[in-house]
């Protein structure tokens, strides 16, 4: 399963570390990772995907919350959440296909960020599926660079 | 003040007693003030020796262990003590001392990223930035350490740091917003157990170390003996409940007591405190205690649920979940199943044969016989570890200090060390191996030389016992890498020995040894030596080695392999 964890740190040196650290010790593999300052700058806020048996992530969580740095964990498994990404995308182009890129970031709302004569740098906000989406679609133009953000998360209400 | 000021002044206000610990270029400046001061320390032989005697001593007295060593390599020998202490929840401080800031990261002489290595074996692990920022950095490091589940915090600090000057003072008080330990159980799951307590007709109390770091011993005595309950401890929990008592089943697991294991397996109610249920408790978990509802009352969230599901999980310290849970709990119907105990502890108690060679179980048997539990017993790690478990009776926690997590061989003569310095009214005995004692033995001149008349049993069996029994039963007797003795006589070198036509030979020389260390040595082959031999070394003011020459082929029983189910023992070679 799919989850996604929404740690608050200590703003400090390290964290970043001892927090991978407890993943990689038992081979996770970290799918995504955004890290920023909160409202209150000495407290960092890490959003963690994770792919992993329930079980397991229940006791990384605990584990989390056991490092000395870690001041509130929270698994978004089974809550409501929302959940955002941000994808920046550099997508080949020439005369012929230009309008056709415009066209699809128009329908899904996203950005032109920097134009070129063979190629359109595009910026997508929003979750996986619209995310994906985008990109399925412009693919077939050709694909230079991809740089995503991993998904950042917040509780409803 | 400087920062090397900063740390003497943390040390006393920390109330320290002693530092075990080892010089370097790292840390010429706080060896320098220690030469001033009068805070005791220990020059140890090794920083591994001065890991496992601040462990040593933080396992005897309870207080926080403190250990010194310069950076690089100096740090990376005190890894092994820091995870040993790590695995058994000890309270220690590591200083480390490291190259100077502009340098790290430069590969600099006798530089290694020490708080990286660390950071899976502490509880908590700092490198020091900035002097203003040392003062509240140690005054935490020390009440992390020893809070909550106890641990190993290391604080690394730059030669330049301990060199920079601070007007911050020393703190009083220290918060940590993201540290708050749950000290008090939750009462609605105190009650549930005291319901699951009133209706059980086998409870049984499955007691860990975690019972005598909060002090909890005298408290779980008093439930088990109010309420009828018998009670079997981890190796961490001996002494936790007086091991005399008619109702203490001593050790469980994989070389528990057989009356202990078959409990387990017949028990409607398992009350497990500050235990972890390890892997060599439990045998094969699907069927370990497979009739019994489980309350697990432990201060570590995250050790509850990590390997068996509880139904009345309590969150919080030992001793006053237990205090509240003897305010309102009320005795099931237990005789019968006391009963059935003493039965089986009739039945099948530990035993070995006593013919041919010297046996290893009747050493330790006869300290039991002097001391009746008033000594510390330390151990390696191995078979003598085991026995040392089986027949010796602990009466009064922090009397068995071991190595149980990590298994450290090496730890026991260090360990010693500390805790006799901790106690030193207190008769202190390393139990250790051949193997073993050859992995610390430099420490013996820190022994002598402050004067600490620990006696060190070394069961000498001429090989690594535990892994040769393993690969007797397991691997076809091919004795791959575990006969320390040479066959055949050799010489001048080493001794011989010779009993029923069979002899063998030992090297090195442990007498020689001890005496060229310092210490009396004195051989023992024959039971009729046994006692004349410890009451000697009882006696003596000088660290003594009293080396006895064991049946090699002697092994621990009863024993559950590895990944088999308690309720599969094998009791002997058959």
């Amino acid at each position: 399963m799919k989850h996604t964890i929404s740690v608050l740190v200590e703003n400090k040196a390290g964290v970043l570390a001892r927090i991978a650290g407890l993943f990689s010790a038992r081979g996770f593999n970290i799918d995504s990772l955004a890290v920023g300052e909160t409202q209150d700058p000495s407290i960092s806020r890490m959003t963690i995907v994770v792919k992993g048996d329930n079980a397991v992530v229940e006791q990384v969580c605990k584990q989390l919350n056991k490092l000395i740095d870690v001041i509130k964990v929270q698994d978004f498994m089974g809550k409501d959440f929302v959940g955002r990404e941000l994808i920046l995308v550099k997508v080949s182009v020439d005369g012929k296909t230009r309008h056709e890129v415009l066209q699809i970031v128009e329908i899904f709302r996203a950005k032109i960020i920097d134009i070129k004569t063979k190629s359109m740098t595009i910026e997508v906000t929003g979750n996986d599926l619209k995310v994906n989406a985008i990109f399925d679609m412009l693919r077939p133009f050709g694909i230079k660079e991809l740089s995503r953000t991993g998904r950042i998360a917040i509780a409803r209400g | 003040m400087k920062g090397a000021e900063i740390l003497l002044d943390c040390f006393k206000k920390e109330k320290v007693e002693i530092i075990f610990g080892y010089p370097g270029g790292a840390v010429l400046d706080i060896f320098d003030l220690l030469y001033k001061s009068d805070i005791k320390y220990i020059l140890t032989r090794h920083e591994q020796g001065a890991a496992h005697a601040a462990d040593g001593y933080a396992r005897a007295t309870g207080k926080t262990g403190v250990c010194i060593a310069t950076s690089g390599p100096g740090a990376t020998n005190l890894v092994t003590g820091i995870a040993t202490a790590y695995m058994d929840s000890v309270p220690m401080v590591a200083i480390t001392g490291q190259v100077p800031t502009r340098m790290i990261g430069n590969d600099a002489f006798q530089e290694a990223d020490i708080t990286g290595i660390t950071r899976p074996i502490t509880k908590h692990n700092y490198l020091v930035k900035d002097v203003d920022e040392l003062p509240h950095i140690l005054k935490e490091a020390f009440y992390i350490a020893n809070s909550g589940r106890p641990g190993p915090v290391l604080v690394d600090i730059p030669k330049d740091i301990q060199n920079a000057v601070t007007r911050k003072k020393y703190p009083d008080r220290v918060d940590i917003r993201s540290y708050k330990p749950t000290y008090e159980g939750h009462l609605r799951q105190i009650k549930k157990s005291a319901e699951l307590i009133a209706k059980a007709k086998k409870p049984l109390i499955y007691a860990g170390g975690g019972v005598i770091i909060s002090g909890g011993s005298r408290e779980m005595t008093k439930l088990a003996r109010k309420m009828k309950i018998p009670v079997t401890t981890t190796l961490l929990g001996l002494g936790s409940f007086p091991g005399t008592d008619p109702l203490s089943l001593g050790m469980l697991g994989m070389h528990g007591t057989k009356y202990a294991n078959l409990a387990i397996q017949s028990a409607d109610l398992l009350i497990a405190i500050g235990a972890r249920f390890d892997d060599r408790v439990t045998g094969k978990i699907s069927e370990f205690a497979p009739h019994a509802k489980i309350i697990h009352i432990d201060i570590d969230p995250t050790s509850i649920r990590k390997n068996v599901n509880v139904d009345v999980p309590v969150v919080g310290d030992v001793k006053k979940v237990l205090v509240e849970l003897n305010k309102c709990v009320k005795a099931g119907k237990t005789e019968s199943w006391v009963k059935k105990i003493a039965e089986w502890k009739k039945k099948y108690p530990l035993k070995y044969a006593k013919k041919g060679m010297l046996k290893p179980q009747f050493v330790v048997e006869k300290i039991w016989e002097l001391t009746k539990g008033d000594a510390i017993i330390v151990t390696e790690v191995g078979q003598n570890q085991m026995w040392a478990a089986q027949f010796y009776n602990y009466i009064n926690p922090r009397t068995y200090i071991s190595s149980g997590g990590l298994g450290t061989m090496g730890y026991g003569l260090p360990a010693a060390m500390g805790a006799q310095v901790g106690c030193p009214d207190k008769l202190v005995f390393d139990i250790a191996g051949d193997g073993s004692i050859q992995m610390n033995i430099q420490e013996l001149t820190t022994c002598v030389l402050n004067k600490l008349p620990i006696n060190i049993i070394i069961l000498n069996n001429g090989c690594l016992g535990m892994v040769r029994q393993w690969q007797e039963l397991f691997y076809g007797g091919r004795y791959s890498s575990t006969v320390l003795n040479t066959k055949g006589p050799h010489g001048k070198k080493g001794i011989t020995y010779c009993k029923d036509g069979k002899c063998h030979s030992y090297l090195p020389d442990f007498i020689k040894a001890a005496e060229a260390f310092g210490a009396d040595g004195i051989r023992v082959t024959k039971e009729s030596e046994v006692i004349p031999a410890l009451k000697k070394a009882i006696k003596s003011k000088n660290t003594s080695v009293l080396e006895f020459i064991v049946k090699p082929e002697e092994n621990v029983f009863p024993m559950v392999a590895a990944g088999a189910s308690l309720s599969e023992m094998i009791e002997s070679m058959a």
